[in-house]
């Protein structure tokens, strides 16, 4: 996978979100997520909120649907621990929740550390109340964005799009 | 650490928490768990009010959701210090995005209230209008009594936001006034009263 490629499903991703009318665009960094951070930044039409830990994706986006907004939040695998405890708050009231979550920790993962989350990303999320929709090629992930982002905002469900570290290009192949 | 010392102070959350909706038109109102929700429900159930059971550490990020969405409008979010320090990095999340009509008010009794009331870390050094103040915010302060209550109402109700105070209020047991329990109806009810029946999905 190459640079230009993730350009390419970045501004994909980022036009389908337009669609579904997002506006909050919440993150804790990640590598996968730059350009589509980048593109967040530029626009006139999102507010994009760094967060110091991934559970304050889930309490922000719960207030932005209050508020009559809707918002993603962008993420890594590794912060899928941090996200369960608020999670009940996704599922007592029933609030949309799309999430994007770059995936760490696969097989060919160099960093070991990103392991433990990485192979427990699915369950987690399950356990959590978030239906889970795993990408491993680009040219699937713009249909799949949309899928969730329908099933989320139709009918106040909570969905992580789980994008394959295969279609990063990030250098935890290389090294 | 004086554990006991909170058992001194003057002012009392209930009053306190009446003050501050007394005259609170059609602001909206985000309670962190326990006794802030059950203190906002003294002061007159509403719509407008989401009173959290639990999701701990969360109300000030839900209250910048919130407030975000809808910046015409006047988001205050009442919590306790336990609350407050579990998700003490969501200050630093407000103050980078400044939003000028979110107020957060800490209700610090120093205390566990639905626990036991064991000690939190304010009745050691912690200082959370410090926190708040190293975070980025520009309004940070602490109220110890009623004048200086009287004097940050009016910050609270209207001051170019984001305002963060810290009241410390007495330890106390106090009756339960538990708000509806419903999440999902808590839910419904402020998306119509404030967004409308045809709230856009």
């Amino acid at each position: 996978m190459t640079q230009p490629d993730i350009v390419t499903w970045s501004d994909a991703v980022f036009e389908t979100l337009m669609t579904y009318k997002i506006r909050q665009v919440v993150y804790v960094p990640d590598a996968g997520h730059l350009h589509l951070i980048n593109r967040c930044l530029q626009s006139d039409h999102v507010i994009a909120v760094p967060l110091t830990t991934e559970e304050e994706g889930i309490a922000l986006l719960a207030g932005a649907w209050l508020g009559g907004e809707r918002g993603v939040l962008l993420m890594q695998s590794s912060g899928v621990g941090n996200c369960l405890n608020m999670l009940s708050l996704t599922r007592v009231c029933q609030m949309p929740l799309l999430m994007l979550v770059t995936m760490r920790g696969e097989p060919g993962e160099y960093n070991p550390w990103q392991v433990p989350m990485g192979e427990n990303t699915e369950a987690l999320l399950t356990t959590g109340g978030v239906r889970v929709f795993p990408v491993s090629r680009s040219d699937q992930l713009e249909q799949t964005v949309e899928t969730a982002a329908a099933m989320v905002f139709g009918g106040e469900a909570a969905a992580a799009v789980l994008i394959s570290q295969r279609m990063l290009g990030v250098k935890s192949f290389e090294q | 650490m004086d554990a006991n010392r909170s058992k001194q102070y003057p002012l009392h959350r209930r009053e306190v928490v009446s003050a501050l909706l007394d005259q609170r038109g059609d602001m909206l109102v985000v309670a962190g768990l326990g006794a802030s929700a059950w203190d906002i429900t003294a002061a007159g159930d509403s719509p407008l009010n989401f009173p959290l059971w639990g999701a701990m550490g969360g109300a000030v990020s839900l209250g910048l959701g919130l407030a975000l969405a809808q910046p015409s409008r006047r988001v205050l979010v009442v919590t306790g210090d336990g609350e407050m320090l579990m998700g003490l990095g969501s200050l630093a999340t407000v103050a980078m995005q400044k939003p000028p009509n979110l107020a957060i008010v800490v209700l610090d009794n120093e205390r566990y209230g639905e626990t036991g009331m064991q000690a939190t870390h304010t009745a050691g050094d912690a200082d959370l209008a410090a926190m708040a103040s190293a975070a980025g915010f520009s309004t940070s302060t602490t109220v110890r009594d009623n004048h200086a209550l009287e004097l940050a109402l009016p910050r609270i109700r209207n001051g170019q936001g984001p305002v963060f105070y810290t009241i410390k209020i007495c330890a106390e047991d106090l009756p339960l006034m538990l708000p509806p329990k419903d999440g999902v109806q808590l839910k419904r009810r402020f998306r119509q009263a404030l967004l409308g029946s045809d709230a856009p999905a």
